[in-house]
């Protein structure tokens, strides 16, 4: 628990992080900025479940492991989609989204 | 905690066995007897799908967070047969694109350690196994839709889909914190019983639900669903649209059935609207499609909308409804896949005018595609039209006329498009039709056992008895 801090404002802060995240990812049309605005949404959820946990629920560390979860797989998930990324850059020497497509309706 | 209740999770430990076993045998075997691996993978994985027919009692285990009872298991048997129909299918592609690259052990691993993570999240009792089975079951499968990587439109699906998934598993994610702050626990049992802020608790549910939502390619979240399908090798199409999409079906039906049923008022509503709109742009869209792939992945989406219908019912009839629903809907997109993959496999062509003239020269394949599609569009002697007729009436019983109305609507429109291919196999005729060709003994073996599940499933009604007997979950 940070003194004068409420819960009130980090989640104010959080929800700010994750729509500025989503706002990115729509509007980006770089693979690698749309994966940049990923990964704050995901902090934001990480930040989340600890002060959640911390000021509302401290008996119980569900939030904190919940939270080290999340750093791992949204590693996991930044390794998985740089590499599929990356394959794309040599096929195609090009990583705008708007560029690359070919399957469309 | 003794040896005997570390069983209760039999199916995930032999799963995890296997992967290990196929992960040493990598290691070990000589280069030119890697093409044994096939082998060795199917004969293990045919022996786990017999073995998870046997029943396990109801328990749970690590503090609840890992649950199992009847329903669950067999749920679990059911997929674990799909996915070994799935791979009868595909050891003639494993055989000519990835056993001269080496990579046929990965498939298996890959295969498997998704069908572990869907296990996982079926069976899960809080939200950190359903977040962990749901990404382990998601990551194998990326990876897997790039597996044709000198193939452009495999690595584009994979770019589409690995964005997709984890934009979607972000705001489930958001969702899932927010419920965990209203409930203080990210236990289903405690969540079900403390309902302090619902307003937040309803905007946390609706974020799950999109989460969901774009597993099962709902419609709002359905874009990713064609192109991923078109581009990806037809296998795993093949595996998304079924397993995947089945896994995720069960999951949600539980979420709401059981830990969020307190609204079921505000849910309700975001289903009928779902329902309708998945079905009606499901249909259109699949209407003006040329390509297979893509217009089974449209079907596939309107398959998902008639599957709401239950939803909406919340008692024991939409259980085994939903349940028995896609265990014929397992069979019948596995064998109409099958065959637009072995077709695909032999001469390159997917699209509906190339299988003109298929009757006269694969008249069994071509009658195999008409079991199939007749099982999807649910015409009565196939066990498509009882599937279908208890999602109707497991909407019925809580008094959704209109809803069936239109479903049935639906119905007559999706009667047109699946009766498109067939037309084009029995009825029209080719110079450029698609030469004779022997499929491999295996996916033989796959199309012989699908048709005889449509079926029977369809004319012995001991199946959904059974079913019946073990769905009182709720």
């Amino acid at each position: 628990m940070i003194e004068g801090v409420s819960l009130f404002e980090i989640l104010s802060l959080t929800t700010v992080l994750f729509f500025v995240g989503i706002y990115g990812f729509l509007t980006r049309t770089n693979l690698i900025a749309m994966l940049m605005s990923l990964e704050l949404m995901v902090n934001a959820e990480a930040i989340n479940f600890v002060a959640i946990n911390k000021y509302l629920s401290p008996a119980v560390l569900q939030g904190q492991i919940f939270s080290l979860f999340i750093i791992a797989l949204a590693a996991a998930e930044t390794a998985l989609a740089l590499a599929i990324i990356l394959h794309l850059y040599r096929l195609t020497e090009n990583i705008d989204v708007k560029e690359v497509e070919e399957l469309k309706y | 905690m003794n040896l005997d209740s570390l069983l209760l999770m039999r199916d995930e430990l032999l799963l995890t066995l296997i992967i290990l076993v196929l992960l040493v045998a990598e290691i070990i075997m000589s280069p030119k007897n890697k093409k044994y691996i096939i082998q060795l993978a199917l004969g293990l994985f045919g022996l786990y799908t017999i073995i998870s027919f046997m029943p396990i009692p109801k328990g749970s285990l690590f503090g609840g967070s890992y649950q199992t009872y009847p329903l669950v298991h067999y749920f679990k048997a059911i997929l674990a047969t799909g996915v070994f129909l799935i791979l009868l299918q595909s050891v003639d592609w494993i055989k000519e694109k990835l056993l001269p690259y080496d990579f046929s052990a990965e498939f298996f691993i890959l295969l498997f350690a998704s069908l572990l993570g869907l296990n996982f999240m079926m069976s899960a009792g809080d939200f950190l196994m359903f977040y962990l089975g749901l990404e382990l079951s998601t990551m194998p499968i990326i990876a897997l839709t790039t597996f044709e990587f000198w193939n452009h439109r495999s690595i584009e699906a994979g770019v589409k889909y690995v964005m997709l998934a984890s934009l979607s598993s972000a705001i489930l994610l958001f969702g899932v914190s927010l419920v965990y702050a209203t409930a203080g626990s990210i236990n289903f049992d405690v969540i079900k019983g403390a309902l302090h802020l619902p307003l937040l608790e309803i905007i946390g549910l609706i974020m799950i639900f999109i989460g969901i939502g774009f597993k099962i390619s709902l419609v709002p979240f359905h874009f990713w669903a064609a192109d991923v399908y078109e581009g990806a090798p037809t296998v795993i199409s093949n595996y998304l649209s079924v397993i995947s999409k089945g896994a995720a079906v069960y999951v949600l039906m539980t979420l709401l059935f059981i830990t969020f049923t307190a609204f079921q008022k505000e849910w309700n509503w975001i289903m009928y609207g779902t329902a309708i709109l998945t079905m009606v742009v499901g249909n259109l869209f699949a209407l003006r499609q040329q390509n297979m792939k893509r217009f089974l992945a449209f079907s596939s989406i309107a398959q998902a909308g008639f599957i709401l219908l239950a939803m909406l019912s919340n008692n024991a009839l939409g259980v085994k409804a939903i349940v028995y629903f896609l265990l014929i809907y397992i069979f019948s997109n596995v064998a109409a896949f099958g065959v637009v993959h072995v077709i695909s496999l032999k001469t390159g062509k997917e699209n509906i005018d190339d299988y003109n003239g298929l009757y006269i020269t694969n008249p069994k394949l071509s009658l195999v595609l008409m079991i199939a599609l007749f099982s999807l569009a649910g015409i009565p002697p196939v066990a498509g039209f009882f599937a279908k007729f208890f999602l109707y009436a497991a909407a019925a019983s809580k008094g959704y006329y209109v809803l069936i109305f239109i479903a049935v609507l639906n119905v007559t429109i999706s009667l047109y498009y699946y009766l498109l291919p067939v037309r084009a196999a029995f009825l029209r005729r080719s110079d450029k039709a698609i030469p004779y060709f022997k499929s491999d003994n295996y996916s033989r073996l796959a199309f012989i056992i699908t048709m005889i599940g449509l079926l029977v499933l369809g004319l012995y009604s001991g199946v959904f008895e059974f079913i019946s007997h073990i769905s009182n979950i709720l």
